[in-house]
């Protein structure tokens, strides 16, 4: 079985606090959400890992799991991922540089910047852009993008582009440099620090794959609170510090690279930049109907504001991004003569590499996989819907009467489960049974 | 099993709706994408120009295992000249219609290019009446 062929799905709903209220269920975007017993559950098949569920939670039921901290210390060299979105979480009497060194300070012993990456791409010379089979191409690198094209809109897949993230370059490039200077490759543990549910669960993803780029992931939201701490620990005693670290190179095109037209920015030709779920949606469907006009690439973002807006970063969006705005301008324009020459010498296998795995369809809009017997459900589907009062209330744990229909027509639901219909015609229910079928709910 | 929707004329806002509301049925279904985009991208052209062009009109849907039927019906004017409604390019298409983005002349031919089988009955001051029919692939 090809490992990209399931999702790891990070969102996990606290069944403690979860009151079944149904908040969640009626803005999931791709109907993923049902309640069952009175509690929320996720269907993997359709879960994108958005996280609007988790922002849209009045009592904070849905979490995101997390792996240990502690985990990079079975490593030696403990290398640190971390997006420019980082340094946005703070305010800006916490410099760049203090919040570097607070990472050397929790254990890290060499830290990058995610978007590095871009700069690496620019020094070998590379196109961004023509890594797909089709026009207009797809960006890849919001994972809750891709995930929606595999479940909805699997015609689009030859658009995305097959190049790897930057974060995933600058992890190939520092493997290799760290492996040059002697480190065991066995040795080296690399870490990325994820803003959203979504990179989550890409990590524990592709973590579950042998020779995996990366070994871990850090929540950005819990990361930030022990830098915080840790920043306000230093400066206190800050002639104790022995060391400084520098602020890892990244030039500054690329440390804006996350925000909003960030990747498409440099591009020479037709590109544009959606951010928002919805508006995400809404555009896909022009493309799949071959309406799109003359656009030749797209920057895809799930959230709203782009990353800023991912669900763990804890920093108000709009603030988050003016601060990687002016932080971006102190970073260098171009990139030093010996450091070119340097990623110039990992250029074969950085090329290499440089194309990650085509992504699988994830169909979970059918009925059946057989046309035939597809169609059969949908005609009971159609008569389902008929009977249910259509006024979509979400008591039954179903999005919708739509949805409701879907599920009696699969057998995985029952029409009893409608207490509108209880209400109002508790006498038809047996013999609405008998046409449909009682089914005991499986979950 | 049959789908039924009425189009009206002129109402560009929701010029669109019906072929969408098709594409998820289809999806569905688990017809081949390629089916699908093909469907869609004829059924388009004709629920627009039932908009643009028409004084309003329905469409229905046929759907079998192997096979879509799609009857685009209008209630008139009608066009006079089939053979130059069909050239790529030729448009009627008044400046409101133009306005709103339409008008390039390239929806019937693209309804020709493709459909499996293409019926159109039509004449001055009478309906349109359309017929498509998509063969479809086995084994989406
Ligand atoms: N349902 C209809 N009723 C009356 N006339 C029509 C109808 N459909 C098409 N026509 C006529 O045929 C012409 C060509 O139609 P076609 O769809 O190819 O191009 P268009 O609608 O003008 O532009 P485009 O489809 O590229 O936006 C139209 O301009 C119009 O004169
Ligand atoms: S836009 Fe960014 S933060 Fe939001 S889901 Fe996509 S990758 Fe994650
Ligand atoms: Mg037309």
């Amino acid at each position: 079985m090809d490992s990209r062929s399931f999702f790891h799905h990070a969102l996990t709903v606290d069944r403690e606090k979860c009151r079944g209220c149904t908040h969640c269920m009626k803005k999931c975007p791709t109907q993923a959400i049902r309640i069952i017993n009175g509690k929320a559950h996720v269907d993997p098949k359709r879960c994108i890992d958005c996280g609007v569920c988790m922002d849209v939670c009045p009592h904070k039921a849905i979490g995101i799991e997390q792996e240990r901290f502690n985990q990079i210390f079975t490593y030696p060299r403990r290398v640190a991922i971390i997006p420019s979105l980082l340094i946005g979480q703070f305010e800006e009497e916490y410099s760049e540089e203090q919040i570097i060194n607070a990472l050397y300070d929790l254990g890290f012993t060499d830290v990058y910047y995610g978007e590095f990456g871009a700069d690496i791409l620019r020094v070998l010379g590379k196109s961004t852009s023509g890594y797909a089979d089709e026009t207009p191409v797809i960006s890849s690198y919001c994972p809750a993008v891709i995930r929606l094209i595999q479940l909805s809109y699997p015609s689009l897949l030859p658009n995305v582009n097959l190049l790897r993230t930057p974060a995933q370059i600058t992890a190939l490039y520092v493997r290799e440099k760290l492996e040059r200077e002697g480190v065991d490759s066995e040795d080296i543990g690399i870490f990325y620090v994820s803003g959203c549910a979504a990179k989550v669960g890409q990590i524990l993803t592709w973590k579950s794959k042998k020779n995996s780029l990366i070994q871990g992931g850090l929540n950005l939201d819990t990361l930030c609170n022990i830098l915080l701490e840790s920043v306000k620990k230093h400066s206190v005693n800050d002639k104790e510090r022995r060391t400084y670290h520098p602020v890892p190179f990244i030039t500054e095109q690329s440390f804006l690279w996350s925000l909003v037209g960030g990747e498409s920015r440099e591009m020479s030709h037709r590109t544009l930049a959606i951010d928002e779920i919805h508006n995400v949606t809404e555009f896909l469907e022009l493309v799949e109907d071959d309406r799109h006009e003359e656009i030749d690439f797209l920057e895809l973002r799930s959230c709203d504001t782009g990353c800023t807006g991912g669900i763990l970063a804890p920093r108000n969006r709009f603030l988050a991004t003016q601060r990687i705005r002016y932080q971006a301008t102190k970073h260098p324009s171009s990139i030093p003569r010996e450091l070119s020459d340097e990623i110039l010498s990992f250029k074969d296998t950085l090329i290499r590499e440089i194309k990650g795995e085509r992504f699988p369809q994830h169909h979970a809009l059918q009925l059946d996989t057989d046309p035939q017997r597809a169609l059969v459900k949908l005609e009971k589907v159609n008569e389902i819907e008929k009977i249910l009062p259509g006024i979509d209330c979400g008591l039954c744990g179903y999005p919708s009467c739509r949805t409701l229909s879907e599920e009696i027509a699969q057998g995985n639901a029952s029409i009893r489960s409608c207490c509108v219909l209880k209400m109002k015609h508790p006498k038809q229910f047996s013999r609405l049974e008998k046409i449909w079928g009682d089914v005991i709910q499986k979950r | 099993m049959h789908l039924n929707y009425s189009v009206k004329a002129r109402d560009f806002t929701s010029a669109g709706s019906v072929s969408s509301a098709i594409k998820k049925v289809l999806k569905q279904l688990n017809i081949p994408p390629a089916d699908i985009k093909r469907i869609i991208v004829a059924l388009y052209e004709a629920e627009v120009n039932i908009v643009a062009h028409s004084y309003g009109g329905t469409i229905e849907c046929e759907l079998s295992h192997d096979r879509i039927e799609l009857t685009i019906s209008d209630e008139g004017p009608g066009i006079s000249d089939l053979t130059m409604a069909m050239t790529e390019g030729y448009s009627t298409a008044t400046e409101e219609v133009r306005e709103m983005g339409f008008g390039a002349g390239m929806g019937l031919s693209n309804i020709k290019k493709n459909s499996d089988v293409l019926a159109i009955d039509t004449a001055a001051d009478s309906p349109t009446i359309i017929h498509m029919t998509f063969n479809l692939k086995q084994g989406g």
